[in-house]
């Protein structure tokens, strides 16, 4: 049988993987599609949430994720266009004029 | 166990309705683009000297195209090379998973639905099944590694991505109009009439929401006006240009499954679907046997006029070809099995005129005679797509690109606010 | 039968998640990615989410990673412009094990949840039950989140312009 845990045990290991990719990777894109996945984690556990609780309540929470999801991803590939435009790259830490 | 096999069963059928129309589609395309044009299109290919106008042509085509080699070009990426052809025509063989092509089975303790299928989710199930297809072109253009190959797939992609848009959003009026997103649903919402003589089909209810549609499903369908993505007098073939071979033909398929798909929608959401016109489900159990009489001697004269100009055909075509040669004969194998015809349809229409169909038979009857309807309105939107592709020219890419996002749009957001006023009207009045 | 199904498409989503992460190229992480979002797609499904499912599908798979690898294909980055600067062995490692780390506790705290109902109402994930409740309870949120879209379509026209 499928418990909540088994769900919850999924989600956590994808958010880890998602956490992971953002802080090792440098390439802005791999960057945005880590964030994706942690996104995608959360949703999950919302989702299991509301099936153990039997209250759609974690749906309705996952539509707006998803809608944010949306949002984030149309300016943040615009921005990144706009970035690639300017500066020929799309690695973080080529990024740094506010630094230096 | 039953369930399952059940289940089974009705997923093998449509299927196969959907792999037999891709034949049936390319004779259509063949044969029509020479009606269009003037020509006379394919007519050597024969099998023991029967050409059948030309779908024979079809077997060479298949035994042509499996073995020929499979070219896979240097530089490529070859996982992704290999996989892209298998997504699209995949992906979209699942999307036939909701639609309905009759109404349910019902005899005895049995109900059973003539869907593989009856998600809550309906038809928005279809939209995002099919928004996966662009995966398969994406990877192929990609993989190829050819400058060619790129532009074709990020057209499609963003083609696909615009045209989305408009196909969802023409469909709100209709889920307005029959409450619910369930395709049975929306066919069964189709059988009433509009005071009384007008069948209330989507059609007839949503006008400018079918064009919307209609306009929408040519773009997702990648077919012409729309097919910028494989542009031939511009980017070559685009995302398939390196492909060859089985893998060509699968590329070839899926193009024909995504045109049986739109069409099986666009005949389900604003056709009615199975539903025969003035003649509900009930109606048709009512007078099965009736119904199957005439049917069987329709049948039956039909095929014995066929006899005649088969005969008749036979004397024009004596000395056409080499002699010899079995295509001298075509005219006289074809009667023979018009005959055949003839005589089965005589046979079984004296026997049923002697004897009342079972409860099951009459059930069978009406999920039969509904299925045909269905098919014939399917074949009937595949030749459309056809008569379309030969009729107009190909969009520019910024023509394509406005059309889409400054006319449709706008005008499926204001298809949904009429929709809405006029059943906030009738709700009013009624 | 469940349990197996579990597992199957949790290791598929894992295996997508790890490609994604450590994949030179980002194209082939995208792929990978829509390989792990399909299945978790699949796990919605098991979980009697219907509506879920269906906008992860729609939403997830269909358009926001199509935006992303339509990116990838029209920055179409060379070898050169992809080589990333190397991480430190001891920032890698120190990465690694803080995430493993934290993965580990995260999953001790989820121990001590309970184990919830069986029960699950036919109606549950309903496309019907959730659309109500999203314009009846969550309706200033739903409001908020168009509100949202909105900008984010204004701002990315705004960036999209080379000229205002």
């Amino acid at each position: 049988m499928v418990t909540i845990h088994h769900y919850m045990t999924l989600s956590a290991i994808l958010f880890f993987i998602g956490v992971f990719g953002v802080l090792y990777r440098r390439n802005l894109i791999v960057i945005f599609m880590s964030i994706e996945l942690m996104l995608n984690a959360v949703n999950l556990s919302f989702v299991t949430f509301a099936r153990y609780t039997q209250s759609m309540d974690g749906h309705v929470v996952a539509f707006f994720v998803m809608a944010l999801a949306a949002a984030e991803a149309a300016v943040g590939l615009a921005i990144l266009v706009m970035i690639f435009r300017n500066r020929a790259t799309v690695q973080a830490d080529d990024l740094r004029l506010m630094r230096d | 166990m039953e369930f399952h096999l059940i289940g089974l069963g009705k997923a093998v059928f449509i299927w196969a309705v959907a792999l037999t129309c891709i034949p049936i589609l390319i004779w259509f395309e063949r044969k029509g683009a020479a009606f269009i044009q003037d020509r006379v299109g394919p007519n050597r290919a024969a099998v023991l000297g029967v050409r059948l106008a030309g779908i024979v042509h079809n077997i060479s085509d298949v035994v042509k195209l499996l073995t020929k080699e499979m070219m896979v070009p240097a530089h490529t990426n070859k996982w992704y090379f290999t996989i892209a052809p298998f997504v699209g025509i995949t992906v979209l063989l699942f999307a036939f998973a909701v639609v309905p092509w009759a109404d349910n089975l019902r005899f005895g303790r049995w109900d059973i639905p003539m869907q593989v299928a009856n998600l809550n989710g309906g038809i928005l199930y279809i939209l995002a099944i099919t928004s996966l297809e662009v995966y398969g072109i994406v990877l192929a253009g990609w993989s190829s590694n050819n400058k060619f190959s790129l532009l074709g797939a990020l057209r499609s992609s963003a083609q696909m991505i615009s045209y989305e848009i408009p196909l969802a959003l023409s469909l709100i009026g209709v889920f307005m109009v029959f409450g619910t997103v369930q395709l049975g649903e929306i066919v069964r919402g189709q059988g009433e009439l509009l005071w009384g003589f007008l069948p209330r089909w989507g059609v007839f209810v949503q006008p400018l929401g079918f064009l919307i549609f209609l306009t929408a499903a040519f773009a997702e369908a990648n077919r012409n006006p729309f097919d910028i993505p494989e542009g031939e007098s511009e980017i070559v073939a685009g995302y398939h240009v390196e492909y060859s071979g089985i893998r060509f033909a699968l590329f070839y398929m899926g193009e024909y499954v995504a045109i049986v798909l739109s069409a099986a929608m666009v005949t389900t959401l604003f056709f009615g679907g199975w539903q025969i016109p003035y003649l509900p489900t009930d109606r048709i159990v009512a007078n099965a046997s009736t119904v199957l009489r005439v049917l069987l001697t329709v049948g039956a004269v039909l095929s014995f006029v066929s006899a005649i100009v088969f005969l008749r055909y036979d004397k024009r075509l004596s000395g056409t070809w080499a002699k010899g040669d079995l295509r001298n004969q075509e005219g006289k194998i074809l009667a023979v099995v018009a005959i055949i015809f003839f005589v089965m349809h005589l046979v079984a229409a004296i026997v049923l005129w002697s004897v009342e169909l079972p409860e099951w038979g009459t059930a069978v009857v009406a999920v039969l005679a509904q299925t045909g309807m269905f098919v014939l309105k399917l074949l009937f939107f595949c030749w459309l797509f056809i008569w379309v592709r030969w009729t107009l020219p190909r969009f520019r890419y910024d023509q394509l690109m406005r059309l889409g996002w400054k006319n449709l749009i706008p005008l499926a957001f204001l298809n949904i606010f009429v929709t809405g006023f006029i059943i906030l009207l009738v709700e009013r009045s009624g | 039968m469940q349990l197996v199904a579990f597992y199957i498409f949790a290791a598929l989503s894992v295996l997508g998640a790890i490609l994604m992460v450590t994949r030179k190229n980002p194209l082939g992480g995208a792929v990978a990615l829509v390989v792990s979002l399909a299945s978790l797609a699949a796990l919605f499904a098991m979980l009697h989410a219907e509506f879920v499912f269906i906008l992860q599908i729609l939403l997830y798979a269909g358009a926001i990673m199509v935006l992303i690898i339509f990116t990838i294909m029209l920055l179409n980055l060379s070898r050169e412009e992809l080589k990333e600067p190397p991480v430190g062995k001891v920032k890698g490692l120190f990465i690694l094990a803080a995430t493993v780390v934290g993965l580990v506790g995260f999953i001790r705290v989820l121990r001590l949840l309970p184990e919830g109902t069986e029960y699950v109402a036919p109606t549950f994930g309903n496309i019907e039950k959730v659309g109500t409740m999203m314009l009846t309870d969550y309706l200033y949120p739903f409001e908020i989140i168009s509100v949202l879209l909105l900008v984010a379509i204004v701002g990315v026209v705004l960036l999209a312009k080379k000229i205002i």
